[in-house]
């Protein structure tokens, strides 16, 4: 980015890919969708007290074709995985990732036959976030991670690409 | 007299030719605990529940316990019914084998039928008479039971991905056609 002040109105030059992926990382929405007792500090994140409208991410969407952003909050259970594998598929390009907790990056204290061993068997996950549950500023911590990411990503990338 | 006594006598003059057998437990003095031949079940429901002076109309749980590999037969279905008016209760435990069925008590209770189908679903025990034994709880396609005791705690299989459709083509056809029929659309 460079300000230019030779000219009658100073303009501001950046590259396009800058610019749209400023506003697709300052407005992550994420969908409304809690698993198990991780989604409690997911709410209490979405709350006054710890407030991620300051990382413009508190819209939380009511619908997957609104959102960018899936945060898997709690233990994933082989009976949820197609659900979840559902939800995900409708929603738009480009989207985000972030596995909540040790239960969904890992299968956590659940080592059994009902628990999927780590969601990214099921998403692709972008941000792993540790904690059981984490508090609601390792999840901030984990969406600032993801705006950095997302920051240092090209504007064009296929999903396709993003998945391998 | 113990409260399992007296049931036993006054179940045995309604159903002829059942063998009961009164169980010890922690809290026998609350909760009699009887023993049933899994062949007087049904007979002992019924009467338990239209009997005078017994009127168990309120059925509580079906749950079932694996003794396996300690114990042959390995299975004990466990039954509480709840007399609401009498404040009394009662356990009834059948054994079972591997590979043995046992009577649906759906046509005495029908609210049995979840926790039968939940029983059916997790110990692989078949109730007779159950009009929709499906599972309940695992994914339609599981294999296994899995709280019986031979049954691993872990499992190393990916995740499905993959949910087939709950209903035919035909069938979801079939269902728009008749919500058409309930509810006209607005002209």
């Amino acid at each position: 980015m460079g300000l230019e002040t030779e000219y009658e109105i100073p303009v501001l030059t950046t590259t396009v890919e800058s610019v749209v992926q400023w506003a697709r990382r300052s407005a992550i929405w994420p969908v409304t969708f809690g698993l198990a007792c991780c989604a409690i500090e997911m709410m209490a994140m979405a709350s006054s007290r710890y407030d991620i409208s300051r990382f413009g991410a508190e819209v939380f969407r009511g619908s997957p074709r609104q959102s960018d952003l899936m945060i898997i909050a709690g233990r994933l259970s082989r009976k949820m995985a197609p659900s979840l594998r559902r939800i995900y598929d409708q929603m738009p390009e480009p989207k985000w990732v972030i596995s909540m907790g040790a239960c969904a990056s890992c299968g956590g204290v659940f080592d059994n036959y009902a628990i999927v061993q780590g969601s990214d068997q099921v998403v692709p996950v972008d941000v792993f976030i540790p904690g059981c549950p984490p508090r609601p500023e390792s999840v901030i911590y984990g969406i600032v991670q993801l705006q950095k990411k997302i920051a240092a990503s090209k504007m064009d990338q296929s999903p396709k690409a993003r998945i391998a | 007299m113990s409260a399992a006594a007296d049931l036993m006598t006054a179940l045995s003059a309604v159903v002829p030719g059942a063998q009961y057998e009164e169980l010890q437990s922690s809290d026998s003095n609350v909760t009699p605990v009887i023993l049933v031949p899994a062949e007087h079940l049904l007979a002992t429901c019924q009467a338990l529940r239209a009997t005078p002076g017994l009127e168990f109309h309120a059925f509580s749980d079906v749950t079932a316990v694996d003794y396996y590999p300690q114990r042959q037969p390995r299975f004990d279905v466990v039954y509480h019914l709840v007399s609401p008016h009498r404040r009394a209760r009662v356990r009834l435990k059948v054994r079972l084998d591997l590979n043995q069925t046992i009577a649906s008590i759906t046509s005495v209770w029908p609210g049995a039928g979840w926790m039968e189908r939940e029983v059916f679903d997790l110990f692989g025990i078949f109730f007779d008479g159950h009009d929709d034994m499906r599972r309940l709880m695992m994914p339609d396609d599981w294999e296994g039971h899995p709280l019986r005791k031979d049954y691993p705690v872990q499992l190393r299989k990916d995740a499905g991905t993959y949910m087939p459709l709950q209903v035919t083509a035909e069938e979801f056809r079939a269902n728009l056609e008749r919500d058409r029929q309930v509810r006209p659309q607005p002209s």
